[in-house]
C-alpha cells in the first residue's frame, strides 16, 4: 500500500560517498533533506580498500574540503596510517594517502550525518522515480512510502542490479554482502536513460593472526603527519605499518591452470571492467613476462583482525583463489574471512548530464559517483558535493555551481566524463589534468574555498581563517621580492654550506629562493628578520615563488582555455542546420549539446574548423 | 572591431604570378611586427609611413642583420583593410623559400601563424563581409581546413609519414615514463631518470630538425618537383600542360637545351614549385627517329619525381598504354583520364582523375592531387628530399621549441611534472601536422606496457 511519507526539498538515494557528501552540502544549505540508504550500517562504506586518496585522489579530498565537504575531516578523524606521495618531485604530484579504520570512518560519518540539521537519515530502498512534465517530483520506496521532493541526487553505486561472481558461482547481490536494488534501474530506463554495464572487483579479507609478517617487507607511514583538512593543523596519532609481499611462478601457474573457470574468460562477466584495477588473473594474463606482482597488506582496521590484500583482486573460484594466495611468501598458512569478489551494476551514460550533473532529460534530477561511471570513493564524494549543491542551487532557483577544468580536479572529472563519456569506471591521474602545476592540493583553498564560502558552505570562522593566512602570503611574498640579499663573507659561508654560489651582486630573497638547491627552510640564517608562520603559509610562499615561471606558463593556458569557455552554446541550438559543419562533427555535437564552446572543442570528432564554423553561425544569428 | 584579436600571419599566395609570394599579417601588431624587420631604401619607417602606398625596401633578420629578401610592402589600417584591422603585406619576389624565411621571421616576433580560413573569419566577424555571405564564410573555412588536414595519417605516406611518427612515438615513449611515474609512485615499473628524457628529447630534436633541413635543402624545393606528363599521342598532354600554365597565369621560363619533344615549364601550385616535362607520344613503333622520342619520354618518367599518366577517357586502354603503366611506379603516378566531355556515358573508374582539358572540368582536383603529392609524401625524390608545406614546416619548428623549453626545465633542475607540460605540447604541436590529437594515446599506452593497479 502507497501512503505520503511526506515532503522534502532535497532526495538524496544512496549513503556512501557521494551521497554523503551530496545530503550534507544540501542540508548545511539550510534545505529539508532525506537521504537514503538501502542499510544504515552501509553509511560511508569502503567495500574496496581501506585507503582514502592517493595520486589525483588525494587532491580531489583537499577540493571536497575546501568547498566545505566532510570527506578531510573524516578521514583526519579515523587515520591509522599516513603518506605522502611523491615527494621526491615537486609540489603539484604531491598527493597524500591515507589508511581508514574503516568502521572508524563509516561511525563518524554516520554521527555527523545524524547531528546535521536539516538532515534526516531514513534506511529505505527507493523504487521508483516520479516525475511531472519533465520534473522530479518525488521518490517512492520499497515499503510503500512516496516522499515528495524538488530534486533528487542519485547516488546508488554499485547497488543497481548488482550481481557478483566468485568463480563458476554467481548472485543477485550488492557490495560487501548487501542487498543489491533491483527496481530502481528500471525506473531510470522508464524516464528514457539508457543504462551501461560496469564491473569491478576487491581482493579477499584475511585473518591477521594467519599471516606470517617476518617474511613481508614493513611499509610504515610517514613520520610527519599532514593533515587532509585544511582546517585542521596537526594529527597526533601512533600509526600502524602496511605490509609488502609479492606473487611468484607458483601462484602465477595456478592461475593459468584454472582460467577456464574464471568467469572473467569465460565470457559470463559482460562488465566493463577498469584498466587500472586489473584483476590477478589479468596480470598474470597480460604480463606473463613478470614473474612477479607486488602484493600489499593493509588493515581494515584498529580493532579488527581483517586484512586487505591489495593487488590480488579476483573473481576465481574460492578454492583456486585460497590456493593462489597460499603461494604468497607470508601467506602459506592464510585463512580467509571474506572472499574475493567481481560486482557487476548499472550505471548511467554521463553524457546525460550537464556539468552541473543534473541530467538534460529530468530537470531537478542530479547524479553523481559510480552510478556515472566513475570508481572511487575521492571521485564519488567530489561528484557528491557538486550534485548536493546544484540541487539545492535548483530547489533555490539559484545559479548552479560549475567548476571547470583550470579550477580544480573535480572540474576536471566531471568535464572529462560528461564531454567525452566513458568505456569503463573513470579513475582519477594527475596526468587527465592538463593544468596540473596550478591544480595541487596545497592551494586547494585559495581555489575553492571563496565557491564554498558563496555556496553557504565556509563558516565565519574559516572564513577568517582563510583571508588571515591569504594575507600573510601576500605579505611574506611581498616582504621576499624587496628584501636584499648582499654579496659577502656572511652569505658566501652561508651559501657555501648549501652547496650554492656566493653572490656576485646584491640580490632579491625572491631570486635566490628561485635557486634549486634553496629551500625557504635552508635559507632561514640569510633572512634572520624572518616572520613566525604556519607550513601551510611557508608553503605556499615557496611554491609560488620557486616555480613562478611555470605557473605563468600554465594561466597563460587557462587565460586561452577561458576564452573559448566563455562562450555559451544556445541551448535550442540545431547543429543540423549549420551549413559548412560537417555531419561528423553536427551528429556529436546533437549528441552531447555542450554547454560552452571550449565543451564543443573538447568533444571527439569536432574540429577546430567546426568551431569557427559555429562562432560564424551565432555571429550571424545575433547581427 | 575585436580589440581581443591577436596578431596572426601566414602566406597568402595562393595563385598568382609565380615568383612572387605575399605574406599577410592582420592584427593590432601587424604595423608593428613588419616595421621591425623592414628597413625602407628611403629610410621611412613604415609606422609613420602612407596607408595603401607600395614602399621598397629588405627585409632583415634584427638578430644578426643579414638580409632576406627585397619586398615591396603595403600596409592597410583597420577598418581599411580586408580583415578591418591593421594589415601588412608584404611582396617577395625571390620565390618559395624566401617567403617562407620572412613568415618564420615574422612568426618569430611573436605573431601567431592563421588557422585555415582565419582571415575570411576575422572579416567576417569584424563587419567587413556581409551577412549574407556569412554561409560561403563557412564553407571557405570547411574547406581551407579540410585541404590542411587532408595530408592526414592515412595519406601522409612514405618517407615524411615515417619521419613524423618517428617523432611522435619518441614523445609519447617520454610521456608514457613521466606520467606512469608521476601516478604510480609505489609501482615497480621502468624508472624515470633526466637521462632518458634528455636523450629522448635529443633524438627528437634531431629527427625533427633532419627532417626540416631536408626541406629547406631539397631541390625539390629549390628547383620544383620534377614532373613528367606521359601518355599516347594526341591525348591532351600539351593542352594539359597548357591549361595548368594558362590557369595558374605562371612565367614561362624555357630553359636553354631543351628538345623539340622535351618542353619543361616551371609553375607553382599552391606553394609548391613543379618543374613539368611534356613528353613525347608513347606508342611501340619501328620508326627510328619517333623511338628515341618515346625511350626519351620513358626515361623521363623514371627521373621525375611525378607522373601524370593521361590518357583519352573516351577510348579503352590499349596494349600499349597497358604495357606503359605497368612500368611505372604507382607511388609517384597520378592517373589521369581526359577528354571526359566527351565519355560522359563511360562508367568511371575510382583510380582515375576525369578531367577535360577542352571545358577544364577536373582541373582543380587535379592540382589539389599534385600538392597533395608533394606534401602528402608520396613524392620523396631522391636523397631523402621530402617536401614540406608551410604550415607542416611551421608546426615542426614548434615543436622543436617545445623540446627545447623541456630540456631548459631539466637543466634548471625542475621535476618531470613541469617539463611534462612543454612534451605535452610538443606532442599536441607534432600531431597537429597529422590532424590527429593525443587525447587518450598516452594513457592507452600506459596500460598497455606497465602492470599497474590495485
Amino acid at each position: 500500500m502507497e501512503y505520503q511519507a511526506g515532503d522534502f526539498d532535497v532526495i538524496v538515494i544512496g549513503a556512501g560517498h557521494a551521497g554523503c557528501e551530496a545530503a550534507l552540502a544540501a542540508a548545511r544549505k539550510g534545505l529539508e533533506t532525506l537521504l537514503l540508504t538501502i542499510n544504515l550500517d552501509s553509511v560511508a562504506m569502503m567495500p574496496c580498500n581501506p585507503a582514502i586518496g592517493g595520486t589525483g585522489k588525494g587532491q580531489l579530498v583537499r577540493e571536497i574540503d575546501a568547498l566545505g565537504g566532510e570527506m578531510g575531516r573524516n578521514i583526519d578523524a579515523t587515520m591509522i596510517q599516513v603518506k605522502m606521495l611523491n615527494t621526491g618531485k615537486g609540489p603539484a604530484v604531491h598527493s597524500l594517502r591515507a589508511q581508514a579504520d574503516k568502521k572508524a570512518y563509516q561511525q563518524r560519518m554516520k554521527e555527523v550525518i545524524e547531528h546535521q540539521e536539516h538532515l534526516i537519515l531514513r534506511q529505505q530502498e527507493a523504487v521508483e522515480l516520479t516525475a511531472e512534465n519533465g520534473r522530479i517530483t518525488g521518490v517512492k520506496v520499497r515499503t510503500g512510502a512516496v516522499y515528495g521532493c524538488g530534486a533528487c541526487v542519485i547516488a546508488t553505486g554499485t547497488y543497481l542490479k548488482g550481481k557478483i561472481f566468485i568463480g563458476d558461482v554467481s548472485y543477485d547481490g550488492g557490495p560487501n554482502g548487501l542487498f543489491p536494488a533491483e527496481e530502481l534501474s528500471g525506473s531510470l530506463k522508464d524516464l528514457g536513460f539508457p543504462l551501461q554495464r560496469f564491473k569491478t572487483g576487491t581482493p579477499a579479507r584475511v585473518d591477521k593472526k594467519s599471516l606470517d609478517f617476518t617474511k613481508m617487507i614493513v611499509q610504515p607511514g610517514d613520520e610527519k603527519i599532514v593533515p587532509f583538512s585544511f582546517e585542521n593543523d596537526r594529527i597526533d596519532i601512533e600509526q600502524v605499518p602496511c605490509w609488502l609481499t609479492y606473487t611468484n611462478p607458483e601462484a602465477h601457474q595456478i592461475i593459468m591452470d584454472n582460467l577456464d573457470r574464471s568467469p572473467l574468460y569465460t565470457g559470463d562477466v559482460t562488465g566493463i571492467g577498469p584498466r587500472y584495477c586489473p584483476s590477478i588473473e589479468t596480470k598474470v594474463m597480460r604480463f606473463a613476462d613478470k614473474n612477479r606482482h607486488q602484493i600489499f597488506i593493509e588493515p581494515e582496521g584498529l580493532n579488527t583482525n581483517e586484512m586487505y590484500v591489495q593487488g590480488m583482486s579476483s573473481c576465481l573460484p574460492e578454492d583456486v583463489q585460497i590456493a593462489v594466495y597460499r603461494c604468497v611468501p607470508g601467506m602459506e598458512d592464510v585463512e580467509f574471512m571474506r572472499s574475493a569478489y567481481a560486482i557487476e551494476y548499472d550505471c548511467i551514460y554521463p553524457t546525460d548530464l550537464t556539468a552541473s550533473l543534473e541530467s538534460k532529460r529530468i530537470a531537478g534530477l542530479f547524479f553523481a559517483g559510480q552510478i556515472n561511471g566513475t570508481s572511487g570513493y575521492e571521485e564519488a564524494g567530489a561528484q557528491g558535493i557538486v550534485a548536493g549543491i546544484n540541487a539545492a542551487d535548483y530547489v533555490l532557483g539559484q545559479e548552479p555551481l560549475i567548476l571547470s577544468r583550470a579550477d580544480g580536479y573535480t572540474g576536471v572529472l566531471i568535464d572529462d566524463i560528461i564531454t567525452k563519456g566513458t568505456l569503463e569506471p573513470y579513475r582519477m591521474m594527475t596526468s587527465r589534468a592538463e593544468y596540473r602545476l596550478l591544480l595541487r592540493q596545497d592551494n586547494a583553498d585559495q581555489r575553492l574555498t571563496p565557491l564554498g564560502r558563496e555556496q553557504g558552505l565556509i563558516s565565519d570562522e574559516r572564513w577568517e581563517h582563510f583571508l588571515a593566512k591569504q594575507k600573510q602570503i601576500d605579505e611574506e611574498i611581498y616582504r621576499l621580492k624587496h628584501l636584499i640579499v648582499k654579496p659577502g663573507e656572511a652569505s658566501a659561508k652561508i651559501l657555501e654550506s648549501l652547496s650554492a654560489s656566493p653572490l656576485q651582486n646584491g640580490i632579491s630573497f625572491e631570486e635566490l629562493l628561485r635557486r634549486p638547491e634553496i629551500t625557504y627552510e635552508n635559507s632561514r640564517g640569510l633572512d634572520p628578520e624572518r616572520p613566525e608562520l604556519s607550513e601551510w603559509v611557508t608553503q605556499q610562499v615557496e611554491v609560488r615563488i620557486k616555480y613562478d615561471g611555470y605557473i605563468k606558463k600554465q594561466l597563460q593556458q587557462v587565460e586561452r582555455f577561458k576564452k573559448l569557455e566563455r562562450k555559451r552554446l544556445p541551448e535550442q541550438i540545431d547543429y543540423s542546420d549549420i551549413k559548412g559543419l560537417r555531419i561528423e562533427a553536427a551528429e556529436k555535437l546533437t549528441e552531447i549539446r555542450p554547454a560552452t564552446m571550449g565543451q564543443a572543442s573538447r568533444i571527439s570528432g569536432v574540429s577546430p574548423a567546426d568551431i569557427s564554423v559555429i562562432q560564424i553561425y551565432l555571429e550571424s544569428l545575433k547581427k | 572591431m575585436n580589440s581581443n584579436q591577436d596578431t596572426i600571419a601566414a602566406i597568402s599566395t595562393g595563385t598568382g604570378s609565380a615568383g612572387i609570394g605575399i605574406i599577410r599579417i592582420s592584427g593590432p601588431d601587424a604595423v608593428g611586427t613588419a616595421a621591425s624587420l623592414f628597413v625602407s631604401a628611403t629610410g621611412k619607417d613604415l609606422r609613420t609611413a602612407e596607408a595603401s602606398k607600395m614602399y621598397y625596401g629588405r627585409i632583415r633578420n634584427p638578430q644578426d642583420d643579414s638580409v632576406i629578401d627585397e619586398v615591396l610592402i603595403v600596409k592597410m589600417n583597420g577598418p581599411h583593410s580586408y580583415t578591418a584591422e591593421d594589415v601588412v603585406e608584404i611582396n617577395c619576389h625571390g620565390g618559395i623559400v624566401p617567403t617562407r624565411r620572412i613568415l618564420e621571421l615574422v612568426l618569430a616576433q611573436g605573431v601567431r601563424h592563421a588557422d585555415p580560413g582565419e582571415f575570411t573569419k576575422r572579416a567576417f566577424l569584424n563587419g567587413r563581409i556581409d551577412l549574407t555571405q556569412a554561409e560561403s564564410v563557412m564553407d571557405v573555412i570547411t574547406a581551407k581546413s579540410e585541404k590542411a588536414l587532408e595530408i592526414s595519417v592515412g595519406q601522409l605516406s612514405g618517407s615524411l609519414r615515417d619521419k613524423i611518427r618517428e617523432i611522435d612515438s619518441q614523445i609519447i615513449d617520454m610521456l608514457v615514463l613521466i606520467e606512469s611515474n608521476l601516478d604510480y609512485p609505489e609501482y615497480e615499473i621502468e624508472q624515470l631518470t633526466n637521462e632518458k628524457i634528455t636523450s629522448g628529447i635529443e633524438n627528437a630534436r634531431t629527427l625533427a630538425q633532419k627532417i626540416l633541413e631536408y626541406g629547406r635543402n631539397s631541390y625539390l624545393m629549390r628547383e620544383g618537383v620534377r614532373t613528367a606528363i606521359i601518355g599516347k599521342p594526341n591525348v591532351g598532354k600539351s593542352s594539359l600542360l597548357n591549361l595548368l600554365l594558362g590557369e595558374e597565369r605562371a612565367i614561362v621560363t624555357d630553359i636553354p637545351g631543351t628538345t623539340r619533344d622535351v618542353i619543361h615549364e616551371a609553375i607553382l601550385i599552391g606553394d609548391i614549385p613543379f618543374v613539368i616535362t611534356d613528353t613525347a607520344g608513347i606508342r611501340e613503333t619501328e620508326d627510328q627517329v619517333e623511338k628515341i622520342g618515346v625511350e626519351r619520354s620513358l626515361s623521363a618518367a623514371e627521373s621525375a619525381d611525378l607522373i601524370l599518366f593521361l590518357r583519352d577517357a573516351s577510348k579503352d586502354l590499349d596494349d600499349d598504354e597497358a604495357a606503359v603503366i605497368g612500368t611505372l611506379d604507382r607511388n609517384k603516378t597520378i592517373f589521369i583520364a581526359n577528354k571526359s566531355d566527351k565519355a560522359e556515358d563511360v562508367s568511371r573508374e575510382t583510380n582515375w582523375n576525369y578531367i577535360s582539358v577542352k571545358t577544364g572540368e577536373g582541373i582543380e582536383d587535379l592540382k589539389e592531387r599534385m600538392s597533395r603529392a608533394v606534401t602528402g609524401g608520396s613524392v620523396e625524390g631522391s636523397g631523402n628530399a621530402v617536401m614540406l608545406n608551410e604550415r607542416q614546416e611551421n608546426l615542426l619548428r614548434q615543436t622543436i621549441q617545445r623540446l627545447d623549453d623541456a630540456r631548459r626545465a631539466i637543466d634548471d633542475g625542475l621535476s618531470a611534472e613541469f617539463y611534462s607540460v612543454d612534451l605535452t605540447e610538443a606532442g599536441e604541436t607534432l600531431r597537429q601536422i597529422t590532424g590527429e590529437s593525443l587525447g587518450e594515446d598516452v594513457l592507452d599506452t600506459i596500460f598497455e606496457r606497465f602492470c599497474i593497479g590495485k
